[in-house]
């Protein structure tokens, strides 16, 4: 496989954004991912976005974001109707054909206009679970009663939630952060047994850019390109009863295969809810006394949808980039209750 | 040529038509997916990943249904890609399963898009009224005809082109068991006696709204030399984007559209597209899409392309066969058709295509295109191995 | 036992959405509200668009300057609809034209009235008809349609770019 690397990341602050349209919330970012690379649109090989029509409320929501690009003369794009995570993936595939050297992704999302957690049970089958109107926070909760069941603590839980809490202080992209102990969040009330209000994510609007660029490319665009040295995604079945909730078989495989063994100096992890961190750093074999699991906070700081798997990938880049340590893990997921994961294994060296 | 090369083992598709109420949406899809895996000679065992693609999800009501349909595609515990590049999904979703096979990341990837617009309101779904959007809103054809009025003008066409388009697509689908619509009575008169819903455009020059879906099987070159079947090589890929809404870009006759097509003539090794392309099966939601696209796609000089469809050359037994089954005005599985683009010159160049196969095709190019015209997917493929 | 087979069940699906026009777009519908139209100027290639939205889409970068544009235009193109959609009831046939505003570089789908339909012509010079100044709101509907101004047709070489 070619070498290529994240050599950009940028991201938009998160929050309910009542201002701004997914197009202008995407221009600035696009322009502050482009900065450093001095890339223009016209040098990019390859462009791919990740968005839901759903989220948006509306058919074809990637159309007009393809604006911000200034895609003319036309330009050589594609579009996922999934996390950007995934636009990652399918651009680090073009990469990997050797006639082109850079790919721009991007992702936006706005999940403030609608009832986020209403419009993601659209995501179940339309006949028999669907119709019964569960919403993503009630499904997250069986899952969370099924890992607490299978031997688990919710002060694990709570655990999970004051370190991203207090990781996320430090990001200024961060909706949520602070320091409280694990005792002051225990006696939060529940708020869908057995998860509390702060075991699940915040409302938040964004956008995401990263840029790719393949071998000496990378290296003549970013003093401490962040390789992608292994990636690769996979699907569980959706139907809640036919898999172990308190587990992620998908996230196991496709962290194999794409050679995590382990090790990691930081981790981010795209676990909207709590406990599902704990099920990822399961599956990827990724112990927290070793690694640094979500330095950034993670999607329980802020959480925009569509976006926040493509975060992940750009911020374990960036800290690398940034020098803070050598060796990365980057997931991202999709559907209900985890049901598809990507995990992307980084490195970078001086 | 980028990459490794691909090749196409297998195809399936259902028969299209306004409903389909006896198989749920993961029931059309599997079935078209089972049809491509027996054309291969494969299961779904020998399948690495699994790219989907379909048109806006508010056409079924179910957000990302990729999700819920991996079970039915065999995909649990495998790559999943769901593609959404607006009419041009179909053609988009192909390209991107093929260049997992050029990449060399897979062997055989299967791929499939469908559309289920019975299971919805893909009218209501287009016209949802956002607060501050402009009012008028009058359907596909309220948008498409004022640009089919600029060809016309443009060009100085003879009104009557687009009928003869209807005509000839229609009587192809006849020859074409999986078309939605086979009307063996279509006649001239017929079609000029139907009403005109957006003047310059009648009833009889627009495709029907289908239930159906579209897979392949797209595979390496150790995969395919190892294939018993016949199998369609893929000489060249292309995408092109450009805005909808941009100041001074030619909706008639887009660049994008000029690009993209010169991108995959560039990469098959093609330098006369009319000379050297059998036959071709291109996107044309309304019959005057031809000869806009046949200027488009290189095959006719700026402003000539309707003369093409006069003299009989884009008939199936003519010298460059268009839409030899049927096209979009004979099934429009929104999401699927530019598949079935992708899909109907693979089968041209594998001999497979049946009644309605052009003697010969050795070269044939596939086409699709959406938005406000300003998204391409093409692709070239051949009978033999490219050099 | 068997059954007859389930084709279809029925499930209502409603959702609420609260939209956000964005920076641009609410300057125009202010502008509507007021009774003018309002574009923004491309800051890389000077082009007018009415009405904005995020940004400059060939140039990729956010507007600037505000510019007024006239109510008065080119009908470039049009299609005469003789089928009414859901959310829209007008007499049939109506004309739904695309006027380049003067002062503009783009088109707006608009209504086109006050002429018989047969003799609606591309090149035609239009003005906008808006609704009582009470009604206005923030919304492009205060154009309720364009009719014929008594004026020469435009010629055909100065709208061509824009068919």
């Amino acid at each position: 496989m070619r070498d290529v690397a994240v050599v950009s990341f940028a991201q938009s602050a998160t929050r309910r954004d009542q201002t701004r349209n997914e197009v202008e919330i995407l221009l600035p970012v696009l322009r502050e991912a482009m900065a450093p690379t001095g890339l223009t649109t016209h040098d990019i090989g390859f462009t791919c976005s990740g968005s839901s029509d759903y989220l948006a409320g509306q058919a074809f929501a990637f159309v007009s974001a393809l604006d911000a690009v200034g895609p003319w003369p036309p330009i050589q794009e594609s579009h996922v109707e999934m996390d950007g995570a995934w636009a990652l993936y399918e651009a680090w595939v073009r990469l990997q054909h050797g006639d082109i050297d850079t790919a721009l992704v991007y992702a936006f999302g706005k999940s403030s206009p609608g009832d986020v957690a209403r419009v993601l049970s659209l995501q179940l089958d339309p006949y028999v679970t669907g119709p019964l109107w569960p919403d993503a926070i009630s499904l997250a909760a069986l899952q969370a009663r099924a890992f607490l069941e299978a031997g688990h603590d919710e002060k694990d839980l709570a655990r999970v939630v004051a370190r991203s809490r207090r990781n996320a202080v430090g990001n200024p992209h961060a909706q949520l952060s602070g320091d409280i102990d694990e005792a002051t969040l225990l006696d939060e009330p529940l708020y869908a047994d057995p998860l509390r209000m702060h075991d699940c994510p915040p409302i938040s609007d964004g956008a995401a850019v990263v840029v790719l660029a393949a071998g000496d490319k990378a290296r003549e665009l970013c003093e401490r390109p962040a390789w992608i040295r292994g990636i690769d995604h996979r699907i569980d079945v959706q139907a809640l009863g036919s898999r172990d909730l308190s587990q992620s078989a998908s996230t196991r495989l496709a962290g194999e295969k794409a050679g995590v063994g382990g090790r990691a100096d930081l981790a981010e992890l795209h676990a909207p809810f709590s406990h599902q961190e704990l099920i990822v750093a399961e599956a990827l074999g990724l112990d927290e006394t070793a690694t640094s699991i979500n330095p950034s906070g993670g999607a329980l700081a802020s959480n925009p949808v569509m976006v926040a798997g493509l975060v992940r990938i750009g911020e374990a880049a960036r800290r690398l980039s940034a020098g803070e340590g050598e060796r990365a893990v980057a997931h991202a997921t999709s559907g209900p209750a985890l049901q598809q994961n990507l995990v992307c294994v980084l490195e970078a060296t001086s | 040529m980028s990459g490794q090369l691909a090749a196409v083992l297998g195809t399936g598709q259902t028969k299209h038509v306004a409903k389909r109420d006896d198989v749920s949406i993961a029931g059309l899809v599997r079935e078209a997916a089972d049809r491509a895996l027996e054309d291969a000679g494969l299961t779904y065992a020998d399948i690495d990943a699994v790219v989907i693609g379909k048109a806006p999800d508010m056409f079924e009501g179910v957000m990302m249904p990729e999700l819920y349909l991996a079970e039915a595609l065999g995909a649990i515990g495998k790559p999943l890609i769901r593609v959404h590049t607006a009419g041009s999904v179909g053609g988009s979703t192909a390209i991107v399963a093929t260049h997992l096979v050029q990449a060399g990341v897979h062997e055989r990837v299967l791929t499939v898009a469908f559309e289920k617009q019975s299971e919805s309101n893909a009218m209501w779904a287009l016209s949802i009224k956002i607060p501050f959007s402009q009012p008028l809103v009058a359907g596909a054809g309220g948008y498409f005809a004022p640009i089919i009025r600029g060809y016309i003008r443009k060009a100085d066409a003879p009104l009557d082109t687009g009928f003869q388009v209807v005509l000839k697509d229609r009587l192809n689908a006849l020859k074409n068991p999986y078309a939605h619509l086979h009307q063996p009575d279509i006649s001239m008169e017929q079609i000029i006696e139907s009403p005109l819903l957006w003047d310059p455009i009648r009833y009889a020059e627009t495709c029907p709204s289908s239930d159906g879906a579209a897979a392949m099987v797209i595979g390496s070159e150790r995969a395919a030399d190892a294939s018993s079947r016949p199998v369609a090589w893929i000489h060249g890929t292309a995408v092109r984007s450009e805005p909808t809404m941009g100041a001074g870009r030619d909706r008639v006759n887009p660049h994008a559209g000029r690009d993209c097509a010169k991108a995959v003539y560039a990469e098959a090794g093609i330098t006369d597209p009319f000379r050297e392309i059998d036959c071709a099966e291109i996107y044309v939601p309304f019959s005057w899409f031809e000869p806009m696209w046949l200027e488009n796609l290189g095959f006719a000089e700026e402003g000539t392309g309707w003369k093409m469809v006069h003299d009989g050359t884009t008939a199936l037994d003519g010298d460059l066969p268009i839409n030899m089954s049927g096209g979009v005005l004979s099934s429009n599985p929104i999401g699927a058709s530019g598949m079935i683009r992708f899909l109907e010159v693979a089968n041209q160049v594998r001999g497979t295509a049946g009644e309605h196969q052009v003697d010969g095709a050795r070269k044939a190019l596939g086409h699709a295109y959406g938005g406000g015209s300003q998204f391409f997917a093409m692709w070239v493929v051949g009978k033999d191995k490219p050099k | 036992m068997t059954a007859e087979p389930i084709t279809g069940i029925v499930t209502p699906i409603r959702l609420d959405y609260t939209y956000t026009p964005g920076t641009s777009p609410s300057q125009f519908l202010r502008g509507m509200k007021e009774g003018r139209i309002l574009g923004r100027r491309c800051p890389s290639c000077a082009k007018v668009y009415v009405p904005p939205r995020g940004g400059c889409p060939m140039c990729g970068v956010e507007f600037a300057e505000e510019v007024r544009v006239a109510d008065t235009g080119t009908l470039v193109t049009f299609a005469v609809v003789n089928v009414n959609f859901a959310n829209r009831v007008i007499d049939l046939p109506y004309v739904s034209g695309e006027v380049r505003f003067d002062g503009s570089d783009t088109t707006s789908m608009v209504l086109v009235q006050g002429i018989p339909v047969d003799q609606v012509r591309m090149g035609m010079r239009v003005k906008a008809h808006w609704l009582p100044r009470d009604e206005w709101d923030f919304t492009f509907a205060n154009i309720d349609y364009v009719e014929p101004l008594d004026e020469p047709d435009a010629d055909y070489e100065s709208y061509k770019e824009f068919v």
